[in-house]
């Protein structure tokens, strides 16, 4: 029996897993997909805000800001880019500068350090691109932007190396309490645990009614983006916002934490939790959200268009408490925007709650908080050189666009908790994600995996169990 | 450090005909980086025939007109060097490419750019609907089928009439597998006109003429395509849905120069054909950089890819020996009516050959037309042409006599007769 299984591979269960692994325990991650951060955790903005948005003494306020804190320490621990580039909410008539008064008012009460409001003549003097009948912004310094796909696999990777365990493809189907804890079972396979953390984001409010009443409902709300080609790179330095509205945040023009530029999310509410479908509708709004604050922001460079789904809760709140009712048993749900940036918080809170249910919290001597992940285009000439010597595969780049080598893939691929899918290489090597969107890579990079984990070629699936990109030997 | 008389960026057709003839031109050391494991480029996995029509008087497959190619290379004692990537390229001609053996820093008289170009993908088009898988470019399951030996696909639909999406299709068929359709955009086919008689025709495939995919269906593979008419300017006409299961969709939607080196370079990009702007040499706007094939633009056919590539070598042979006389002030080549482009967008009298191709496309469809060249509101020559097409580059052959007295720029238009198609 393990002491503690977590469903959920996405950066809230990662993040749980990761925070448990400095404790002696035996401790197990399920997750549906064949890896980590296959749902919500891949597809959003990447940023880490500020902390001014959500109301005072909310969940979300404390849980923003101390999240937001930790982030300089997190990140160069997993060696995750991680930028505080800053951000602006940017005013355009009198109704919204009082807004943007407003915002800074309640950042203030939240405790938001480096927030100050500014003019028109000094936000276009940081933002030369921006639309010039802005009349002020809020802008605030602590804002970042991060790599959130590796950030969660990194997480978990982590987590791994100091002892966790993972089962992908393990979709909970029930849990019955049973032996003073619980019985998890998928369609093939049983596991059993003491205590259960739900992080199961879009369907964190069924996994909490397969043992306790229902209390929440999830909604999932998709948000559309245009990712835009590195050649776009500095059009805006700083993440921009227009005025919130009830429904979000808008629609932003930002740096990724990679050097390109994102636009969106243009959201819509809609049943299905799996539909991670772009509408043409959705993509207008955002094509035309953010010409409006940057007119140098077009799509004409675009790379890729996609969708995310965001775990929306009936509650205002994020929902960390155990399940009433179910003894043991902790949901962390509705986790919305802010959650990539309070994940941090998200993680300790959840933990000093198991701590104060019974789990016992006997520290790990040997936890190691350290991933080492470096790739080969982000190293000094030197170390290049000295790289391509003890292994010549870092001296045959794969990927053009991003300028990924064989090694990275390789390094990808063997890793803990390595990459077994065509999107798992790119998440953790940027493989295939640049401009040509691995027209050039993808089959190359096919080839690796089906060498590495010494299975035939057209078995390699691009992320989800049945994404066959082949369909067997020509004649 | 190592010293090169002219490097050529590219083993592919173009990359081969410079240096071929840049040696031929008596230039000692000239050397090739190609990315790849071996040299001819993408025409390793066009199989199919019909390159070397105007070259050869043949009609070879792709390897085939490669070999021909790398063969003649061999020949002239050329340095290959193989599964090496150059990573940068200065103004002032360095170059550092690596590959497994380490970083090489490379000092070069003369470059020549023949990088080739890359493939729009779904993003670029931002086709709305699911991710599944069996999403691909048209090039990208030609390597697949072709080279790995795999197929990508049962039933497919082909977006875009380009010649890779027309060729791909009579492949698929000859798999076994099923296409339902090839669609085009608007109502011209970008494509030879021969692909569409002996890829479509010939096998029955239907060409959908305005039509657009406007949703993409299949949560892990694909499973359908939603497709809907266009009017004229390419909006979907409401009514005219139409869903079709398939498990693949390949995009045959355009092709992009790659010119990301030639931008660090600081090379002057044209944003009508997405490469460096050139002049009769086949010089770039950086001195001593020259640039031929598709990284200039993109050609339909690889005869004309090898002919300005070979114009590209010996004038990069031309600078190293000191033969080219840059002094001269150079007329700016500007297009009207109906020609969306020219190359060489420039040309420098004093660096004109007796006698050069001009290649030029028009933007509609033309049953006759005559093209125009003027300068000062002179008419300097005209000549009569028929059946052109978006689909298909003009070459056109001009004298250096009739420039003797421009000046300023050269105008190039199009007379329509009989109005357009």
């Amino acid at each position: 029996m393990y002491d503690i299984a977590i469903i959920g591979a996405g950066v809230i269960g990662s993040a749980v897993a990761r925070e448990l692994s400095r404790y002696k325990l035996k401790i197990l991650v399920l997750e549906k997909e064949l890896d980590a951060c296959v749902g919500t955790s891949k597809a959003n903005s990447g940023i880490v805000h500020a902390g001014y948005d959500p109301e005072k003494h909310t969940l979300m306020a404390k849980l923003n800001a101390d999240g937001n804190k930790a982030y300089d320490k997190l990140a160069k621990e997993l060696s995750v880019p991680f930028k505080r580039n800053g951000s602006l909410v940017v005013a355009f008539d009198d109704e919204q500068l009082a807004h943007i008064m407003k915002l800074y008012e309640r950042g203030i009460e939240n405790g938001i350090p480096k927030l100050r409001i500014i003019g028109h003549a000094e936000l276009l003097k940081l933002e030369p691109n921006i639309n010039p009948e802005a009349k002020g912004a809020l802008l605030a310094e602590t804002a970042g932007v991060v790599d959130p796909m590796l950030l969660t696999i990194s997480l978990l990777e982590n987590a791994v190396m100091n002892g966790a365990e993972c089962k992908f493809d393990f979709e909970v189907k029930s849990i019955t309490p049973e032996n003073g804890g619980y019985t998890l079972k998928s369609d093939t396979e049983s596991v059993s645990a003491k205590f259960v953390v739900n992080a199961g984001g879009v369907y964190s409010d069924k996994i909490n009614d397969m043992v306790a009443p229902p209390r929440f409902k999830v909604n999932p709300r998709r948000g559309h983006y245009f990712l835009l080609d590195k050649s776009e790179e500095g059009i805006v330095k700083h993440t921009v916002f227009p005025c919130p509205t009830k429904i979000g945040k808008g629609i932003l023009v930002a740096p990724t934490a990679h050097g390109n530029i994102i636009l969106g999310p243009a959201s819509d509410d809609i049943d299905d939790r799996e539909n991670l479908g772009t509408s043409e509708d959705c993509l207008n709004l955002v094509r035309k959200g953010a010409r409006l604050l940057v007119a140098k922001a077009t799509t004409r460079n675009a790379i890729r268009v996609f969708a995310g789904m965001r775990a929306e809760p009936d509650t205002d709140d994020f929902i960390i408490e155990e399940a009433k009712g179910a003894k043991n048993f902790l949901n962390i749900a509705g986790i919305k925007s802010p959650g990539l940036t309070a994940m941090p918080a998200i993680a300790e809170y959840a933990v000093n709650l198991l701590k104060d249910m019974g789990l016992s919290l006997e520290k790990n001597k040997k936890f190691n908080p350290i991933v080492e992940r470096s790739l080969f285009i982000d190293l000094s000439e030197k170390e290049q050189a000295k790289l391509i010597k003890k292994n010549p595969l870092y001296g045959r780049i794969i990927c053009r666009c991003e300028n990924i080598t064989e090694g990275d893939i390789v390094d990808a691929v063997n890793r803990p908790m390595g990459a077994t899918t065509v999107d798992g290489v790119k998440r953790r090597c940027r493989a295939g994600m640049g401009r040509c969107q691995g027209g050039f890579c993808g089959p190359k990079v096919q080839e690796i995996l089906s060498r590495e984990l010494n299975k035939p070629l057209d078995s390699v699936v691009l992320e989800k169990k049945s994404s066959f990109i082949l369909t067997g030997k020509t004649k | 450090m190592k010293n090169y008389d002219i490097v050529v960026i590219g083993g592919g057709p173009a990359g081969l005909a410079a240096a071929i003839e840049a040696k031929k031109q008596g230039i000692k050391k000239v050397l090739v980086i190609e990315r790849d494991i071996e040299l001819g480029g993408i025409l390793q996995q066009c199989i199919h025939n019909g390159f070397g029509v105007h070259i050869f008087k043949e009609e070879l497959t792709g390897p085939e007109y490669a070999q021909r190619y790398i063969n003649m290379a061999r020949e002239e004692n050329i340095e290959l060097l193989m599964d090496t990537i150059v990573t940068s390229i200065t103004k002032d001609k360095r170059v550092r490419a690596t590959n497994c053996g380490g970083i090489l820093d490379i000092q070069a008289k003369a470059i020549v750019l023949t990088m080739g170009c890359r493939e729009r993908t779904r993003g670029a088009c931002a086709i709305p609907g699911d991710r599944p898988s069996g999403v691909l470019t048209a090039g990208a399951a030609q390597r697949f089928i072709n080279i790995e030996g795999y197929n990508v696909g049962k039933k497919v639909i082909i977006l875009g009439a380009g010649d890779i999406g027309m060729i791909m299709a009579r492949r698929i068929v000859l798999e076994g597998g099923e296409v339902i359709a090839v669609l085009a955009r608007g109502n011209i086919v970008k494509g030879l006109t021969r692909n569409i008689v002996q890829c479509l025709d010939h096998y029955n495939i239907p060409l959908l003429m305005n039509h657009n995919i406007i949703e993409i269906k299949g949560k892990e593979r694909m499973t359908s395509v939603v497709v809907a008419q266009t009017d004229e300017r390419k909006d979907v006409i409401p009514g005219t849905e139409k869903e079709y299961e398939c498990d693949t969709l390949l995009l045959s939607v355009g092709l992009i120069p790659e010119n990301e080196l030639s931008r660090q370079a600081g090379i002057i990009i044209d944003r009508k054909t997405s490469g460096p702007v050139v002049n009769e040499s086949m010089e770039t706007s950086v001195e001593g950089i020259f640039a031929s094939g598709n990284v200039v633009h993109v050609h339909d056919v690889v005869d004309f890819v090898t002919e300005e590539s070979c114009r590209a070598g010996r004038n990069a042979a031309r600078y190293v020996k000191g033969e080219i006389s840059a002094e001269s002030e150079a007329m700016n080549v500007v297009v009207s009516g109906g020609l969306s482009y020219c190359v060489p967008h420039k040309i420098r009298l004093s660096a004109m050959p007796d006698k050069m191709d001009l290649f030029l496309r028009v933007e509609d469809i033309y049953p006759e037309a005559k093209i125009v060249i003027k300068n000062q509101g002179k008419e300097l020559a005209r000549f009569k042409k028929t059946h052109l097409t978006p689909g298909e580059m003009i070459k056109q052959t001009v004298v250096k006599a009739l420039f003797k007295d421009c000046k300023g720029d050269l105008e190039i238009t199009l007379e329509v007769e009989g109005g357009k198609k």
